[in-house]
């Protein structure tokens, strides 16, 4: 029974080679479904390429729902499996600054990886400046060290925040998505027809 | 003639939904073996750490976020299962570039409205703060907002949340890079 790594049941050095081949899994999957192109990713905030929520909201419900399934037939132990804690304020900031940053820069941090294999200068200005952006908040951390760490709530899930079980959070999400890729297909279609300056690259 | 050069342009990406479920089985593999999610920053920070320990041991020592990541037993932070990942996320993604035909050389994409400069200068911005926000925020797209909520976490989706709202919030005010 799963998750297999803490549980001794694959260990040792296989750990840096599945780390290796799940990280190469990622980046082709990622410059694949288009992610080395900024001006793709940006789309999902203009309405002229909803890739961005296509893809991830996807990857999103199709893990859930299989690790909640995993669970059911008894293949993973869900309380091994690491549920990331959460720090309301902390996470509130945090989400606010990357937002910021990814309609201003166009990427995240893990696209923009697979533009810089792909040979783009844009990737690799927004790699150095990731590394940047961690060293200023490494330096600057005595100054807001308790904010860091308040209000947290631990291992909290979506479900028992409120009071609904994990079943019907993935049922909602699945809702969710439906709607959201339909929605999206309805203005990606409007807003294309008026568009002449954007072209796949 | 038209409808011939667009076909031309039309890019060679995989369905999206079919990217989304294959991402989403890796990130179901990545719990079931390693009992965590995907990351990306992780690399990063450990890399971080790992220089300003080489240049400035007692600084990082006394500094209490780079000292949680320094292993107590001597060995290097970068023997790291994130720093592997991220080495295979860049071949990959360099794979794939092969495969498809978009492993060129070195180029910058931007907007014909705006010039390489221009383009160059937001990138940094965006990465600088991509490396403030994901260290706040606990992981960045891959490891908070995607395999956070996957797992069910609140804190993934408080970080998913905010990322996508603030994007469309500030959209209009950047407007001017994109379209």
């Amino acid at each position: 029974m799963g998750p297999l790594i803490p549980q001794g049941i694959i260990t040792g050095q296989w750990d840096f080679v599945i780390a290796l081949l799940i990280g190469a899994a990622f980046g082709f999957i990622l410059e694949a479904s288009g992610f080395s192109s900024s001006r793709n990713i940006v789309g999902v905030f203009y309405g002229y390429n909803f890739v961005v929520l296509r893809v991830f909201f996807t990857a999103m419900i199709v893990a859930m729902v299989g690790l909640l399934f995993f669970s059911y037939f008894g293949w993973i132990d869900l309380n091994l499996v690491f549920v990331l804690p959460t720090y309301v304020n902390a996470m509130l900031l945090g989400g606010f600054i990357m937002g910021l940053g990814f309609v201003i820069g166009g990427f995240c941090p893990g696209t923009s990886y697979t533009a810089v294999a792909i040979g783009k200068i844009d990737g690799m200005v927004f790699t150095v400046g990731t590394f940047i952006g961690v060293l200023i908040f490494s330096e600057a951390f005595p100054l807001f060290e308790n904010f860091y760490t308040a209000n947290n709530l631990g291992g909290i899930t979506i479900g028992e925040m409120f009071s609904v079980t994990n079943e019907v959070v993935a049922f909602i999400f699945v809702l969710m998505a439906i709607v959201a890729f339909y929605v999206t297909w309805l203005i990606e279609k409007k807003v294309r027809k008026n568009m002449t300056e954007y072209k796949f690259e | 003639m038209n409808a011939n050069s667009n076909m031309k342009n039309q890019p060679k990406y995989i369905n999206p939904y079919f990217g989304g479920i294959l991402l989403g089985i890796l990130l179901l593999a990545t719990f079931y073996l390693a009992g965590r999610g995907l990351s990306a920053t992780g690399a990063v920070k450990l890399s971080v750490v790992t220089i300003m320990d080489k240049i400035a041991p007692v600084h990082t020592e006394n500094n209490t976020f780079y000292s949680r990541f320094i292993p107590e037993d001597g060995s290097s932070p970068m023997f790291n299962w994130l720093v592997f990942a991220a080495i295979g996320t860049l071949f990959g993604g360099m794979l794939s570039g092969a495969i498809f035909g978009r492993l060129k050389k070195l180029r910058i994409e931007h907007s014909p409205k705006i010039s390489a400069r221009t383009r160059l200068i937001a990138a940094g911005i965006g990465g600088i703060l991509f490396g403030i926000g994901s260290q706040f925020g606990r992981g960045c797209s891959s490891g908070a907002a995607l395999s956070g909520t996957a797992s069910l976490s609140l804190g993934g989706l408080i970080v998913m949340a905010l990322m996508f709202g603030i994007g469309y919030v500030f959209a209009y005010f950047f407007r001017k890079l994109w379209i």
